[in-house]
């Protein structure tokens, strides 16, 4: 077995600095991987996966250093190997994929000779041999046109091709091993499948092994050979899938396995006469000459939650945004407890404004980095509701409390000593601030972890059954909409394929886009994703998705 | 069309915009200066006869709305009409010396261009070094002396014979390399990790320079080398070799004051695309430090750095107006200080307008190309 072994790492120790402190970020952590195998690292984020999967390639990011342990890949420790000895060994022997594809392209060149750069740096072959390379390696990986891709700048192409551009890259040297880091995580479901197949054939046909890291348990399945399960830097369990998947012995991992079982309560339908909160009807939207909406209608009523699913591109954003006001419709109307809102933001009165509120997905962004906490929230409860001085910070205390966050501790933190489920909470405590009865939720958890994304989803569930709010759910993530919706809209270039209870939405027949949807969901059965393959090009059904 | 062919006409449109409004505000301003060109060449001792006389002559009894006209459409035709002083015409007057300016602004570009961004690659690429730092104090120097004063001691230094002993100059270097060096040593930094010597050679470089000091061992000293001229009296005609020698120290004394900006810029903007994804994805390719920072950083911090160094260059340009008066070189600058001197308004506007048309038109040359070097822009979707 020891022959067998490409990379061994033993007691590994990273830091990162904090100011003039060193802090660990992986605490001595052991891993072994085979020749061709392949390894799955999963955790939550800060979990240390990254740290590890880019240590493995004797690789520090700035502001972290190696403090011990060793890295032996095929003999040589690169703990201890001088920097270029490191250099030569990376894109040629191991060689890194990266989560976003879109901003680990460089923008400036062309994607071929972005393939070409390494084998021809690294004196594996030569420009023009490269090239060649580059086009089969296109056609194997199935990317669209494979003789002209190649000489198209990464902002031509979509997001799912940029990722399998970016795994032909790295197979460009035919490494030993690969670093997959989150490759998938900024997909929509029905192009990650595309891009899972792609990778996991590309390894099986080169006899390339490969570290897997993801936060996507299913994903994982499909992929790993063995899984390596990590929290705050430290190993806490280690078994082959199949064992992993079905008998887990740590509490923690357990807890990770159980995250998918959280369910909103039921709710009883509207009654039929019942005015909606929130309506649109046909509208038609445009951003300048390219249109976006088509004729979209949707109901939503108070006290419910009605999810807005597609993949990116759809129009579930530029529905909100034209709810907000943002987005003057080209046609249609939305509607507020039967009224027609002004199209723009700008011609709506305050109390029109106040009605309507938003949740953004990135909270980093979202909060301003330069404001305290009681200033974020105060800051709408001034505004909206016209409460100043003590009868302000009173109200500021009540949100805080209502979010489940203690006013004494965090009222006059900034966001940047937040983390990011809190981050969020100070989101959903800002919308709360106007008094709103609609709330407008942009991908609010797909930036969160598992398990803290759980937590949202039960704390906008209490806020929905205590206020009667009515959200909008924007999602990609159908897990989400089976925890949380009442109704579902589904969305596809533009206009709605089908909407309805989410009990009858789950439930066939389906409309054609929405079974490719609900298959393409990752699921942690090992063999899913082969049995899915099989079965699409059994019954012969293309996938549709916005790459085609 | 294409979109940068037409956000090109779109440009060049706002920009003669800007130069006819910018041509407002200099006819006001020139306008508005105290005192009469026609009271300035009779002298104290003329009667208000003769001056009323001598401007209806000049022309400038006419209403201002009228003069700025005239101007104007003579000014687009190339006529920016006759000097008042010197009765030449100002276009003839203009040519040569317009020439002999943009000669002495294309020498500094040639040398501080490349110099400046080739210095920003490396402190960029050897960042928080020694070397990094040694560059930053060098050119923040040149930089924060008034540009008489660089001309003065290029002069004293490559100019004037006076026998200056270097022992000391080279002593208070010898002090910092020390320092520098010792410094390294400690933070255990070495030149781009590559180079574990560098440290050692400061050192010793350092310590040497202050032992000369003791030995007087080395006295180098400027014996007069005079083979560059303070003044630089370019006539007519000069050929090429003899221009270049005569310009070397304004043009000299031009790059030192320009190289900080584009050698700071270059440094910043690179840096700041060095914690971009793809910067790192180049590292984890294997590629080396200075191809990362080339072929990686560069094309995309393209932007800022053209923006710089056209900014530059119009200074090359309109700021020379010192460089020139201290080493007498016949050009646009000299002749609009003389001209204001003499109250002559119609030169003073010319050279104006030419300054304004200068700026506008190199920061609408960097507008384009910043743009065209944006893939995203150069080749659409």
């Amino acid at each position: 077995m020891s022959d067998d072994i490409l990379l061994k790492m033993r007691g590994v120790k990273i830091d990162g600095k904090t100011g003039d402190d060193w802090l660990p970020i992986i605490k001595g952590i052991d891993l072994d991987l085979r020749r061709g195998e392949v390894l799955g690292l999963i955790g939550e984020s800060g979990a240390g996966k990254s740290t590890m999967g880019l240590a493995a390639m004797g690789y520090v990011r700035g502001g972290c250093r190696i403090s011990g342990g060793s890295i032996e890949f095929d003999d040589l420790d690169l703990a201890k190997a001088s920097e270029s000895k490191r250099r030569s060994l990376r894109g040629k022997r191991i060689a890194y994929v990266a989560q976003s594809a879109a901003a680990s392209f460089n923008p400036a060149h062309r994607l071929i000779d972005q393939y070409s750069e390494a084998p021809v740096q690294h004196s594996v072959m030569k420009k023009d041999e490269a090239e060649t390379d580059a086009t089969d390696l296109y056609r194997r990986l199935q990317l669209p046109n494979p003789d002209e891709i190649g000489f198209r700048y990464p902002h031509q192409v979509s997001g799912g091709q940029l990722q399998r551009a970016m795994t032909a890259m790295a197979m460009s040297c035919r490494p030993d091993l690969i670093i997959f880091d989150e490759p998938t995580t900024a997909l929509d479901v029905t192009t990650q499948i595309e891009v899972l197949a792609a990778i996991r054939s590309a390894v099986e046909q080169f006899g390339t092994a490969a570290i897997y890291i993801t936060h996507d348990l299913a994903v994982v399945a499909q992929m790993a050979d063995r899984i390596m399960v990590l929290k705050h830097g430290v190993l806490v369990e280690e078994a082959d899938t199949r064992t992993m998947l079905s008998a887990p012995t740590q509490d923690y991992t357990k807890s990770l396995w159980a995250v998918r079982s959280f369910k909103a309560s039921a709710k009883p339908a509207p009654a039929a006469d019942a005015v909606p909160v929130v309506s649109l009807r046909n509208v038609d939207a445009s951003y300048g000459p390219v249109p976006v909406l088509h004729g979209v209608s949707f109901d939503i009523h108070k006290g419910r939650t009605v999810a807005v699913v597609g993949e990116s591109g759809s129009g579930k954003s530029t529905a909100a945004r034209v709810i907000t006001g943002l987005l003057p419709p080209t046609a249609g109307d939305v509607l507020f407890n039967g009224e027609a809102l002004p199209p723009s933001f700008k011609r709506r009165s305050k109390d029109q404004l106040r009605q309507a509120q938003m949740i953004y997905q990135m909270a980093d962004t979202a909060l301003n980095p330069k404001q305290r906490i009681s200033e974020i929230i105060g800051r709408p409860v001034e505004f909206y509701l016209g409460l100043k001085g003590r009868a302000r910070d009173e109200r500021v205390r009540e949100l805080l409390n209502l979010i489940e966050m203690e006013p004494d501790v965090f009222g006059h933190r900034f966001p940047g000593e937040l983390s990011g489920g809190q981050k969020q909470r100070i989101g959903i405590a800002r919308a709360l601030a106007a008094d709103p009865e609609f709330i407008i939720c942009d991908e609010v958890t797909s930036a969160l972890d598992q398990l803290v994304a759980e937590g949202i989803l039960r704390l906008l569930d209490r806020l929905q059954t205590e206020l009667g709010l009515a959200y909008m759910f924007i999602t990609h993530d159908l897990a989400t909409v089976r925890a949380i919706a009442d109704e579902v809209v589904v969305m596809q270039h533009g206009k709605v394929v089908e909407q309805g209870p989410k009990t009858e939405m789950f439930r066939p027949p389906h409309h054609p886009y929405t079974d490719l949807l609900l298959s393409s969901v990752p699921e942690m059965d090992p063999d899913w994703l082969t049995n899915l393959l099989e079965e699409r090009e059994r019954s012969g059904i293309k996938v549709e998705s916005a790459d085609a | 069309m294409h979109p940068i062919a037409s956000m090109a006409i779109k440009r060049l449109g706002l920009g003669l915009l800007t130069l006819l409004v910018v041509s407002i505000i200099i006819f006001s301003a020139v306008e508005m200066l105290p005192g009469d060109l026609a009271q300035e060449i009779l002298g104290q001792a003329a009667t208000p006869e003769t001056v009323a006389a001598f401007r209806k002559e000049l022309g400038l009894d006419k209403p201002p709305v009228e003069r700025y006209f005239d101007w104007l459409g003579g000014a687009v035709q190339g006529d920016f009409g006759k000097s008042l002083a010197s009765k030449r015409e100002i276009s003839d007057l203009m040519s040569t010396r317009l020439g002999n300016t943009l000669f002495l602004a294309c020498f500094a570009a040639a040398i501080s261009v490349p110099v400046s961004i080739i210095l920003g690659l490396l402190a960029a690429l050897y960042r928080n070094t020694w070397f990094d730092r040694l560059i930053n104090v060098l050119t923040l120097s040149s930089i924060s002396f008034p540009e008489f004063f660089v001309a003065y001691i290029l002069i004293l230094m490559l100019s004037v014979g006076y026998p200056f002993d270097l022992s000391w100059v080279l002593a208070i270097i010898g002090i910092w390399f020390i320092m520098e060096g010792w410094g390294s040593f400690r933070a255990g930094r070495k030149i781009g990790r590559v180079f574990p010597v560098i440290p050692a050679i400061v050192l010793i470089v350092g310590a040497a320079l202050l032992a000369n000091l003791v030995t007087g061992y080395w006295h180098p000293q400027m014996q007069g080398v005079t083979s560059y001229p303070s003044i630089s009296n370019i006539a007519p005609g000069a050929p090429f070799g003899e221009r270049v020698e005569r310009s070397f120290l304004p043009a000299l004394t031009l790059t030192l004051v320009v190289t900080a900006y584009m050698m700071r810029m270059t440094r910043a903007a690179i840096i700041n695309l060095l914690a971009s994804p793809y910067v790192e994805m180049a590292r984890l390719k294997g590629m080396s430090p200075w191809r990362v920072i080339v072929t990686h950083a560069l094309p995309n911090a393209l932007a800022p750095i053209i923006n710089v160094v056209a900014i530059s260059l119009a200074f090359l340009v309109t700021g020379v107006v010192v460089v020139e008066v201290v080493f007498v070189y016949p050009g646009v600058g000299q002749l609009m200080v003389d001209s204001v001197t003499k109250r002559d308004v119609t030169v003073v506007q010319a050279c104006c307008l030419i300054f304004a048309a200068t700026y506008i038109l190199l920061n609408l040359l960097a507008d384009i190309l910043a743009i065209a070097t944006n893939p995203r822009l150069l080749h659409p979707k």
